[in-house]
């Protein structure tokens, strides 16, 4: 059955039919895609090497979760809402695209299996798609130039608008819906009129809209709307397939394998190189990003695949306390300094550096690897990762700021950033036995036991965070633990080291305390202190099984091995109300969120509050180790924010889990004038509070 | 330019409390690391950055034994060309005098433009530049906190004197200078930069080598010689206030009070 | 033969320094019996002036007067002193940062030996004398022995010797100009003074001081000294490390390389004590030292100590005096 107008793969122009079109089309939009790809794939094939070719389920199930499912997607409700709404719609409508590129050449052309019952479906939720999608682009392109949210402000520092090209795409795609439904709908209309029998359309759709409007017309123009909605259909499409890749729209096609290659491992750093042990690091040239082409391959499909969204830069603490760093324009730059030097047309320019070129060394240093950016990308672009490596070619390079030289040059030599003799690493146990505390097994004199406590440089020097060692003491041997520390044998872990670039630095201390540690006999290790649990898990190779105290405390006090009661008077926690900061490297880097709240709740009569950014949003408090030494340029200090972000959930009392927390929060308190009004105490020195020892 | 830079291999007491042994003739050096003189350090990051702009190369020297080795290579992991250990025996016990006298050797045997010093050490008394200098007949800078290059004959430059003020001197080449800390930014040198280096030479030059004067060197011909190590008996000292805190700061208001501190 | 003693004066727009009093007790510590000569270089009216002011003191005073001398070139001068100081002579001479320049070269030009930056002076047998000097910042003392019989230049530590205030020498100025020697021309030339930048307070005239060092740990803590002179009614000034760390500008610095100041009061917060600090501090001021190190030297120099954390103690002083107003 002929219908009544013409297809057109069938109509003429100037003689020419209309299949040559429709052949020419996407073969030249193909071409120039292929042209394009090829081009942005260049500075791919120099990049370093990444092996991320391992664990295709976890991987085909990130895919599942966070691409095809959009799960970081409703973090930002509007805005994620809307892209689930063109998210679904485009997968929906691809298979329409593709059987259009077909139609216009042969007119019958139907997927296979969508003939006849499924293809009548097809053709109703696709109809629906494309509304749903006119619908959700209209909402975004008002929400782009009227609403205008904060976070897609673009910084003068940073470069122009981004507004246009947002809103010039989201005219492309409304482009393609409205040409679509056009060419149903005169299809359609033309039927009828010819007294064809025809498929019904969707009610409310944009083509019955259209079907609608047209149904008076006469049949010449419903056959010049039809071939033009066909035609623009096509050039449009394959303009737009050859325009995402020369901006933020790239990610429509690259998004789903950034997400396949996805860093897994939370907490972990990449290796100097994928592919160099270390035992082989000394023979590497150069270590680091220095240049563009030092980034890995897939570090350079993030910066492809960023789409602007500015959650990340939203999230970031860095950037709220007015550092120098948005991690949105981290991608950006390095997307545009791709674009720029791997032109599509002229010869490719390569080996600038990168600091003093994009990126200004402030900008590198500001970032607290809280891994806040990572939490909340949709598409799970890495940070981390990009700033050790950056800083690692810094760190080559001998530059470093001079307020960080002493604590790594004090923990080469003394193995903690304090300069402080080793020997005096454990004088905070004689300290504990005076006050009456238990005696604490030190392996460096001989003693050997069961449970290794890694107390880590700051518990072990500091005066203040020094009371975290003596509480935990107090609650392991409560808890009847067999348990000691390693004394002078024990080293800086070296999360910190790590992640500011001195590897070497870190392998060093690394080896030491690995061989301590096998050396104590010890069967499991339990620390305090989560960036020393963070390393010690994600870092370190072989060593025992690693806890963290509140899992620990969990546990005792689950099985009834540390028991627990309310808190008389004032000053013991009567009347306060409790709050709990997550500690970027227990929460976000190793998933441990309940095992202190499950520790909190089970003090009786504990009245405790959540902070509106908490869990897996929980706000830096300024960063651990290293950081403390650091002078960053800033409006504010994330300790402050964070503390009045507790006084905002009615908290009298920040808990925290991390030494550094303490240190930061504390310091925040002071800085904030909130004095006697909020106090901040680490979870185990509140469970010793706490403790039942009577029974 | 050709750069010659001296420097010393010092106890690094930044974070801890130097004792002294019981027989007081020495301070307790089991407990301590050693490093590179903060002073030296800059003095061979202004070499580094005059070589880089102005070209030539840069030679750190160190009168020391074999550990004095370990200074050399973190300064050429810095960006040092060369490094010259001076040891001997007979070196041992030399006064400024004789430490000077030895490096003259040194410098004699090379053609250098310009010959660095820390300003001064923990453990020393800022003199062996300017005797050094004088040894050798040629100008000298103490505290320089600043170094132009005019042109091959010329530098000018920048000394810290009192009220913050910088005291700017035209400066003909060869000449020697010590070097005051706060000049530049010295670069970092980590573990790997120090591995990479860690298999260049070290020449080793005696006295032989070098030429030097015997009636200098050594302990037997040092003018000056450090007898002992003590701690300051405490004098008088300040009267410390004790007690809980409220009481300190009362007594203290009413101290301040009557010398006039609070208006 | 008698020993000779020779002190260098230090000398600005015709004031003799403080340093000019301290040398002839130095100069009497080292041996009472040995004649003492001020050595006073410079040209024209406030050259006289000094000599003059400097008679009072020393009872001969050798005066050169060269235009080459306008300027202290530690080159011009240590060859005027190499043709005035006999062989086997004592030179004293300040130290700081002229003294550095002049003092190390001076005593190879005179073949003589070198003690720099002496605090006290033990004992003189026969030829060995003995000498005090600090190292480790101060940490720890040396007892130095110190070869004279071919001469000696010794650098003293200002304030390290109480001053001579008789001003009762009655002394006579003889002109040495002429066995100076030609000046000559040196390859050091002096060009200028870029004088510091002059911050908002100028300290050297501030009665109260509350003065700040690395105990701060950190720049936002200042604000908690700011707070506390705010109470007292005084000006904040610092030590060496603060302004390396350009937290406060270099008008603020106190020291041999920073500002000396004459305060009434002199608060020292976190403030360890080194000698280039203390050297930077005149007038005999009422000093209290708050430092967390009990063995801090600063200590020593104060009236008053206390033993405790700024960050703590501090912002509970503040609030004391601030509630006593």
């Amino acid at each position: 059955m002929e219908p009544a107008l013409i297809p057109p793969a069938h109509v003429t122009f100037l003689g020419i039919p209309g299949a040559f079109f429709s052949v020419l089309i996407p073969v030249v939009g193909v071409a120039l895609f292929t042209y394009i790809m090829a081009k942005r794939l260049a500075p791919m094939v120099l990049a370093a090497p990444d092996f991320r070719f391992d664990r295709v389920k976890d991987r085909v199930a990130a895919v599942i979760k966070l691409w095809l499912g959009q799960f970081k997607q409703p973090r930002y409700r509007t805005a994620g809402i809307l892209h689930i709404m063109i998210f679904a719609g485009f997968i929906i409508l691809s298979l329409r695209s593709i059987s259009l590129v077909i139609i216009g050449v042969s007119p019958d052309f139907h997927l296979p299996g969508m003939a006849g019952g499924p293809g009548h479906v097809y053709n109703i939720l696709k109809d629906y798609a494309a509304t749903m999608v006119f619908i959700a682009c209209a909402i975004a392109a008002y929400r782009r130039a009227i609403v205008k949210p904060a976070r897609y402000a673009v910084p003068e520092k940073y470069g122009h608008d981004h507004t246009g090209e947002a809103i010039f795409v989201l005219g492309l795609i409304c482009t393609l819906l409205i040409s679509e439904s056009l060419f149903e709908a005169t299809a359609v209309v033309g039927n009828i009129q010819a007294g064809l029998p025809v498929e019904a359309l969707a009610p409310l759709t944009l083509a019955w809209l259209f079907k609608l409007m047209l149904s008076g017309a006469g049949t010449g123009a419903l056959q010049g709307l039809h071939t033009a909605g066909y035609f623009v259909h096509d050039l449009t499409f394959f303009f737009f397939l050859c325009f995402l890749p020369l901006g933020k729209h790239f990610h429509v096609i690259t998004s789903i394998f950034n997400v396949y290659f996805m860093k897994l491992d939370r907490g972990a750093v990449k290796p100097v190189r994928h592919g160099v042990s270390e035992d082989k690091l000394d023979e590497l040239e150069s270590f680091g990003v220095k240049k563009f082409e030092d980034f890995t391959w897939k570090h350079m499909l993030d910066f492809y695949s960023c789409a602007d969204c500015g959650r990340c830069s939203d999230q970031c603490p860095a950037n709220a306390v007015g550092r120098p760093l948005s991690p949105r324009f981290i991608s950006i730059k390095a997307r545009d300094y791709a674009f720029g030097h791997y032109p599509l047309r002229g010869p490719f320019k390569s080996g600038e550096p990168l600091i003093g070129g994009i990126y200004t060394e402030d900008e590198i240093w500001s970032c607290t690897t809280c891994g806040a950016c990572e939490e909340e990308c949709p598409v799970t672009i890495e940070y981390i990762n990009k700033m050790v490596d950056l800083r690692r070619g810094m760190v080559d390079e001998g530059n470093v700021p001079q307020s960080l030289q002493k604590p790594l040059a004090a923990l080469e030599k003394r193995g903690n950033p304090y300069g402080k003799m080793e020997k005096k690493r454990a004088e905070w146990v004689k300290a504990l036995a005076k006050e009456g505390g238990p005696e604490v097994k030190v392996f460096d004199g001989g003693d050997t036991a069961e449970t290794l406590y890694f107390v880590d440089s700051v518990t072990s020097y500091d005066d203040r965070i020094q009371e975290i060692g003596k509480a935990t003491a107090r609650a392991l041997s409560a808890a009847g633990v067999d348990y000691g520390i390693l004394g002078s044998l024990e080293k800086d872990s070296g999360n910190e080291v790590r992640r500011f670039g001195e590897e070497m630095l870190f392998v060093e201390l690394k080896e030491q305390n690995t061989e301590a540690i096998f050396e104590s006999g010890a069967k499991r290790i339990v620390t305090a202190d989560p960036h020393a649990f963070n390393t010690l898990r994600k870092d370190y190779k072989g060593l025992p099984p690693v806890e963290h105290i509140s899992q620990f405390l969990s546990r005792a006090i689950a099985e009834g091995r540390i028991k627990l009661k309310a808190g008389e008077g004032e000053g013991n926690g009567e009347g306060a109300v409790y709050t709990y900061h997550d500690p970027c490297y227990l929460g976000r880097h190793n998933l441990l969120y309940d095992a202190p709240r499950q520790v909190l709740d089970a003090i009786p009569g504990l009245k405790r509050v959540e902070m509106t950014r908490c869990k897996d949003r929980s706000f830096c408090c300024g960063g651990g180790g290293l950081y403390l030494f650091y002078e960053p340029i800033e409006d504010r200090r994330m300790g402050q924010v964070r503390v009045e972000m507790a006084a905002e959930a009615g908290a009298s009392v920040i808990v925290t889990a991390c030494p550094f927390c303490l240190v930061n929060i504390e310091d925040g308190i002071k800085t904030s004038g909130m004095e006697g009004k909020i106090t901040a105490i680490d979870l185990v020195e509140l469970v010793c509070r706490h403790m039942d020892v009577a029974n | 330019m050709e750069i010659l830079v001296c420097v010393k291999r010092v106890p690094d007491t930044s974070e801890n409390e130097i004792e002294i042994n019981s027989s007081g003739s020495d301070i307790q050096r089991d407990d301590l690391v050693y490093s590179v003189n903060e002073w030296d350090n800059y003095a061979v990051e202004e070499a580094i950055q005059i070589r880089d702009n102005v070209g030539g190369s840069v030679t750190v020297v160190t009168v020391g034994d074999d550990d004095a080795e370990e200074v050399l290579r973190r300064e050429m992991a810095m960006g040092a060309d060369k490094g010259v250990l001076l040891k001997d025996d007979a070196f041992e016990g030399s006064d400024g005098r004789g430490v000077a006298a030895i490096i003259k050797g040194e410098v004699e045997k090379g053609n250098y433009d310009l010959i660095l010093t820390g300003a001064q050490a923990d453990d020393g008394a800022g003199q062996v530049g300017g005797m050094l200098a004088a040894m050798l007949d040629m100008p000298f800078a103490s505290l320089v906190n600043r170094i132009d290059v005019v042109d091959d004959k010329k530098i000018n430059v920048g000394r810290e004197i009192a009220g913050g003020n910088q005291e700017m001197n035209e400066m003909s080449l060869p000449c020697v200078l010590s070097i005051q800390t706060g000049i530049n930014e010295p670069r970092y040198v980590g573990i790997r930069g120090i591995r990479k280096v860690a298999s260049v030479e070290i020449p080793v030059k005696g006295a032989a080598d070098l030429g030097v004067d015997a009636a200098v060197i050594g302990a037997a011909n040092a003018r000056v010689k450090r007898l002992d190590y003590f701690v300051p008996p405490a004098g008088e000292g300040a009267e410390m206030l004790e007690g809980g805190v409220d009481e300190i700061i009362e007594k203290l208001i009413d101290m301040l009070k009557s010398k006039g501190g609070i208006k | 033969m008698a020993r000779q003693i020779f002190a260098y004066i230090l000398h600005k727009d015709g004031v003799a320094d403080d340093t000019a009093l301290e040398l002839v007790e130095a100069a009497r510590r080292l041996d009472a019996s040995a004649p003492v000569t001020a050595l006073v270089l410079g040209t024209g009216a406030d050259l006289d002036k000094v000599c003059q002011e400097v008679a009072a003191t020393y009872k001969e005073v050798w005066k050169v007067d060269n235009a080459a001398l306008s300027y202290p070139n530690a080159e011009v001068v240590r060859k005027v002193l190499v043709n005035l100081i006999p062989k086997g002579a004592i030179a004293l001479v300040p130290h700081e940062h002229f003294g550095m320049d002049l003092s190390p070269g001076l005593s190879i030009k005179l073949d003589a030996a070198y003690a720099p930056d002496v605090v006290d002076i033990s004992a003189l047998e026969g030829d060995k004398l003995t000498l005090v000097r600090q190292e480790y910042s101060g940490q720890v003392s040396t007892h130095v022995a110190c070869d004279l019989s071919a001469g000696a230049v010794i650098t003293i530590r200002a304030g390290a010797f109480a001053p001579d205030e008789s001003r009762s020498a009655g002394g006579t100025v003889t002109d040495k100009s002429p066995d100076a020697g030609d000046a000559g021309v040196a390859g050091r030339k002096f060009l200028e003074i870029i004088e510091a930048e002059v911050g908002d307070v100028d300290i050297t005239k501030s009665e109260v001081l509350v003065s700040v060092g690395r105990g701060i740990e950190d720049q936002d803590n200042l604000e908690m000294i700011n707070d506390l002179a705010k109470a007292m009614g005084a000006d904040v000034s610092c030590s060496r490390p603060i302004v390396d760390a350009k937290w406060l500008e270099k008008a603020r610095q106190v020291g041999t390389s920073g500002q000396t100041v004459k305060p009434k009061v002199y608060l020292a917060l976190g403030i360890s004590g080194s000698f280039q600090h203390m050297g930077g501090i005149k007038g005999n001021p009422f000093i209290v030292a708050v430092n967390k190190n009990a063995k801090a030297p600063i200590f020593q120099a104060a009236d008053v100590g206390v033993v405790a954390d700024i960050l703590e103690f501090v912002p509970e002083l503040a609030e004391k005096i601030a509630e006593m107003k």
